[in-house]
């Protein structure tokens, strides 16, 4: 399994091919829990069935991905957890049976009072788990390269750009080449690479859609970076992950795949409101404010998102140099 | 002008009067303080405590009153948490529960300050103080009035946060108070300044007691005790130590430079003229850590000892034992960024981190097999502080399982800032930390007090603290998955959480169970503590350790005649060699050279502690004149040229005659 699965990886990392993704996705998917296991023990089978019985009826976001990279995601959390019980679960059993075994009324079991060396059995657990954590070491460091949120998602089909902005207590989304803004709601068509450009006019924040990719914190002053894809049509559940405030709570968003079609018109029946996102009505949009509604632009005007980069740039410097200072160096991956 | 200069920024609007749970929760501490004043003046007990506890230097003491800090700070702490467990299970869809966020936010804050502060950190230098000394066989610290010192820092520390809950307010920002949530510009009012001022504060106190313990162990063992010979609790410790004096400057000083930001409108870590939150973040946690290895070391050597005891055998792998606690020492150290892969640092950067935060594991894993190998082929009896080890076993392993899982950035993109996370630091915290000190204060109960706790509602005790942990914390790890964020106020319906948050409510009260049991536990034994069924000898549970050599309790001098040791287990291998060879000779006692006591360290804490919170409310006259007292009171004692007296030997041939008489 270890080997299908690093191959899998560099598949991936190589691959250019739109078709091939959405191939991959579902090999990750159909991969289930149970067709994993097989191949490891009755253990850890016995363990699983009744994980599973006790899961069962709760929509566990993370263990139920829509995209490739929360795909990837939860079958690395899979694979650690098995490559751990190796150690653990003997761990474990053998507390409940040494008690029990070596329980002061069981006068017939050996008593070794002054036994308390022995190489070979400290050698072994010395051993074993350097071995898995190598192991698990190995597949650190392939799957922190491949799911790297910095690291754009390998496709020949263009991604789409929508820059997210965190404030006191809402996500603001702006979609650079529409031209369109949108408040506390997202949308973006399925099959496609999304490029989330993050920063925040706030305290910091941490943005993520379970259900499509892991979470990267929103800081004011600079910019993070997330690649995803939805590989499914539906609704899934975004927030922030940091708390930042009295208003965090309801600091939720909606995230919408859908069809290339559905996301155009979506797109044009935005175009036609009358709302217009512009510095001064930015201004109030930054205003500390626990209304979550949607709200939809129909015009952006300027690059609004790189102003609110540069609201906590020093002014006496020029502006060019302080980016390199304190946004991309710090909060760019490579 | 006179009034600003006085009492700075504080007016009787601090006080939230209209607020009934604070004005309650305010009125009950108030009506505690009233009362135990008031029964101290019906006895006349005012000069007994000032000369025997309060100015005491002796480190029993010292340990005992740590541990009445552990208490209360346990109630305080886990009050938050059912305050907490309770607004999350009834704050789903349009209610909002009974706690509006700008006070939730508050008491999650103060949960997690006071339960690693003064909580945890209490409890661990309380059974440090108590028993390293007598396991060592020297009668006192390095630093006796430091060691009151410390204290006595701690408790003004400790103070202050509690004084924030009925004047003013708390930080509102998560326990480790990040910027720019932190600075000025969104937390405009004194609760950050409490925390700041708080843990300043008690982190002094921390360090000088680092210090002093670490340079006790170096300098003050008795002849023939070499490192290699010395007990593995006593290890753990120095390296626990160890870890404070390297860390905790890093605490202090990234404060100094958030109270800079706040009070001199500095910018270290503010968004805009340079600063860097990050910076905060990256320093908090080179502090962070090792702190949770502060609090989990010392626990670990509280399993050692419990184990080999009520095993009956000899600590298997005592030499791998000690080489694996320094390496988790040496690592904590190279781990710190883990708490924030999600940061954007890089694959490269974040591969690194996970990975030294896996190779952890190993030593962590020898540890717990080596227990497990230490088990083997013993005679276990299952006495309480064996019960909750074995408990600890299990739940610990669990719980590190969970965390080497996030140590993989991948995963930890997923969980990071969820319940998941939550569910994985109390595994380990309570798992690995509580347990353990409940079963050091269990184990060691005995040989402060000369009495033994009382074991049936002990174990009613252990089984609701363990029972409700499961209960509390498994569902934490299924709604991390669904993607519950921590520090939630309110949900919505549709989440799935509100049935898992229940049954997380029902394990609080549980866990609530197991502290009224072990607190009841503790006043009938008190009650009961003359009747023969509570009394014990000087080593009820065959120890193996020179703490179980002398009187129980142990006399102020602790060793009558200082104890020379020639392998590990010395008390163990004595009494072996005392049954071949029958009784030693009588004893030939010398005078012994102890501490005097002094009040310089509670008041230093007293003033220290006025100090800190007119700092808080800017109040510039208090704090000049508590800063000027402070002073005052530390050259005082540099004029203190007798710090010391001798203990006449014909008086120690008296008291240990009346011991062996009581005995």
């Amino acid at each position: 399994m270890q080997q299908s699965w690093t191959l899998k990886g560099e598949e991936y990392l190589a691959d250019r091919d739109q078709t091939r993704i959405i191939s991959l996705y579902a090999s990750l998917k159909t991969e289930e829990f149970t067709a994993v296991i097989k191949r490891r023990s009755l253990f850890a089978l016995a363990l699983t069935g009744i994980l599973s019985l006790l899961l069962s009826g709760c929509d566990l976001a993370v263990l139920d991905p829509k995209g490739l990279i929360a795909a990837d995601e939860k079958h690395l959390m899979i694979v650690a957890i098995l490559l751990m019980l190796i150690v653990v679960l003997p761990a474990i059993i053998l507390t409940f049976v040494l008690a029990i075994r070596y329980r002061a009324s069981n006068t017939k079991a050996t008593y070794a009072p002054d036994w308390s060396h022995n190489n070979w059995l400290e050698a072994i657990w010395w051993f074993v788990p350097m071995v898995i954590i190598a192991i698990l070491a190995t597949i650190t460091w392939t799957s922190s390269h491949r799911l790297d949120p910095y690291r754009p998602l390998s496709s020949n089909v263009k991604p789409i750009t929508i820059e997210a902005v965190a404030l006191q207590w809402r996500w603001l989304f702006i979609y650079p080449d529409q031209g369109i803004a949108t408040i506390n709601y997202v949308q973006f068509p399925v099959d496609k690479p999304v490029t989330f450009l993050i920063t925040a006019d706030a305290p910091m924040n941490s943005f993520q859609i379970p259900q499509l990719a892991g979470q990267i914190y929103a800081m004011a002053g600079m910019e993070t970076q997330l690649h995803l894809i939805a590989n499914e049509i539906g609704s899934y559940n975004g927030r922030s992950v940091s708390f930042s405030g009295d208003g965090f709570s309801g600091m939720t968003f909606i995230a919408k795949s859908s069809s290339q079609t559905d996301f155009d018109t979506w797109v044009n029946t935005v175009k036609q409101g009358k709302n217009a996102l512009n510095m001064s009505s930015y201004n109030d949009l930054a205003k500390p404010s626990e209304d979550a509604t949607a709200q939809y632009f129909a015009s952006v005007d300027g690059d609004i998102f790189h102003d609110i980069i540069m609201k906590y740039m020093p002014p006496q410097q020029p502006a060019s140099a302080t980016m390199q200072a304190m946004g991309s160096t710090s909060a760019t991956a490579q | 002008m006179l009034q600003q200069l006085i009492f700075g920024n504080l007016t009787p609007a601090a006080v939230p009067i209209h607020t009934p749970i604070i004005m309650g929760a305010g009125i009950f501490m108030a009506l505690i303080v009233l009362i135990a004043a008031g029964l101290i003046t019906y006895y006349k007990k005012w000069m007994w405590i000032w000369k025997d506890w309060l100015t005491s230097v002796d480190h029993k003491k010292i340990g005992i009153m740590y541990l009445i800090l552990t208490l209360l700070m346990l109630v305080r702490g886990f009050t938050d948490a059912i305050l907490m467990r309770t607004q999350q299970a009834v704050a789903v869809g349009s209610h909002m529960g009974f706690l509006p966020p700008e006070h939730y936010d508050q008491i999650f804050t103060a949960h997690g300050v006071v339960m690693i502060f003064f909580m945890a950190m209490a409890f661990v230098f309380g059974l440090v103080n108590i028993i390293v000394p007598l396991q060592i066989g020297a009668r006192d610290v390095a630093y006796p009035y430091l060691n009151s010192l410390s204290l006595w820092l701690t408790v003004a520390g400790m103070v202050l946060v509690n004084i924030s809950l009925v004047v003013g307010d708390f930080a509102a920002t998560g326990w480790l108070a990040y910027p720019p949530l932190s600075e000025l510009a969104y937390s405009p009012t004194v609760g950050v300044d409490y925390y700041l001022w708080a843990l300043t504060l008690s982190g002094i106190g921390t360090l000088i007691g680092g210090i002093n313990i670490f340079v006790t162990i170096i300098k003050m063992r008795c002849p023939g005790m070499t490192l290699m010979r010395m007990p593995l609790f006593t290890w753990s410790v120095l390296c626990s130590m160890i870890l404070i004096i390297i860390s905790f400057p890093i605490l202090n000083i990234t404060l100094g430079m958030l109270f800079l930001d706040r009070f001199m409108g500095m910018h270290f870590f503010t968004t805009t003229f340079g600063g860097n939150p990050m910076m905060y973040i990256n320093l908090i946690w080179t502090w962070g850590h090792p702190e949770v290895y502060i609090l989990v070391l010392p626990a670990f050597g509280i399993y050692s000892e419990v184990v080999a005891t009520f095993c009956k055998k000899t600590l298997f792998g005592y030499t791998a034992m000690v080489w694996a606690t320094i390496a988790i020492a040496f690592l904590s150290f190279t781990v710190w960024l883990h708490h924030f892969f999600t940061m954007g640092a890089g694959a490269d950067v974040n591969a690194a981190f996970g990975i030294a935060t896996m190779i952890i594991s190993i030593p962590t894993g020898v540890k717990i097999f080596n227990w497990l190998a230490t088990m083997y082929r013993g005679r276990i009896t299952f006495e309480l502080p064996m019960m909750w080890t074995i408990a600890f076993l299990v739940t610990f392993t669990i719980g590190g399982m969970t965390g080497v899982l996030m140590s993989v950035p991948a995963v930890d993109f997923q969980v990071h800032n969820s319940v998941f996370l939550i569910a994985h630091f109390h595994n380990t915290i309570i798992g690995g930390v509580v347990f353990g000190l409940i079963a050091g204060y269990t184990y060691w109960f005995p040989k402060m007090f000369g009495f033994k706790l009382n074991e049936r509602l002990g174990k009613y005790g252990f089984w609701c603290w363990v029972i409700g942990f499961y209960v509390a914390f498994m569902p934490l790890y299924a709604l991390g998955l669904m993607g519950m964020t921590r520090r939630l106020n309110h949900y919505s319906e549709a989440s799935g959480f509100h049935p898992f948050l229940l049954v997380a409510a029902a394990g609080v009260a549980i866990i609530l169970l197991g502290i009224i049991f072990l607190v009841a536990q503790l006043i009938v034994s008190i009650k009961h503590r003359h009747e023969p069924a509570y009394r014990v000898s000087n080593d009820p549970w065959d120890g193996r350790t020179l703490e179980w050599s002398i009187a129980s309790p142990a006399p102020f001098y602790n060793f009558a005649i200082e104890p020379t040791v020639d392998s590990r287990d010395a008390f163990w291998v004595q009494k072996q060699r005392q049954q071949t060879q029958g009784r030693v000779e009588t004893p030939h006692y010398t005078d012994i050279h102890m501490p005097k006591n002094t009040s310089i360290g509670v008041l230093i804490g007293f003033f220290g502690g006025i100090f800190g919170f007119a700092m808080v409310w800017d109040m510039a006259v208090p704090a000049l004149l508590a800063g000027i007292a402070i002073v005052i009171c530390v050259i005082a004692r540099t004029f203190n040229f007798h710090p010391d007296y001798d203990v006449k030997a014909s008086e120690v041939a008296h008291i240990e005659a009346a011991a062996k008489l009581a005995e």
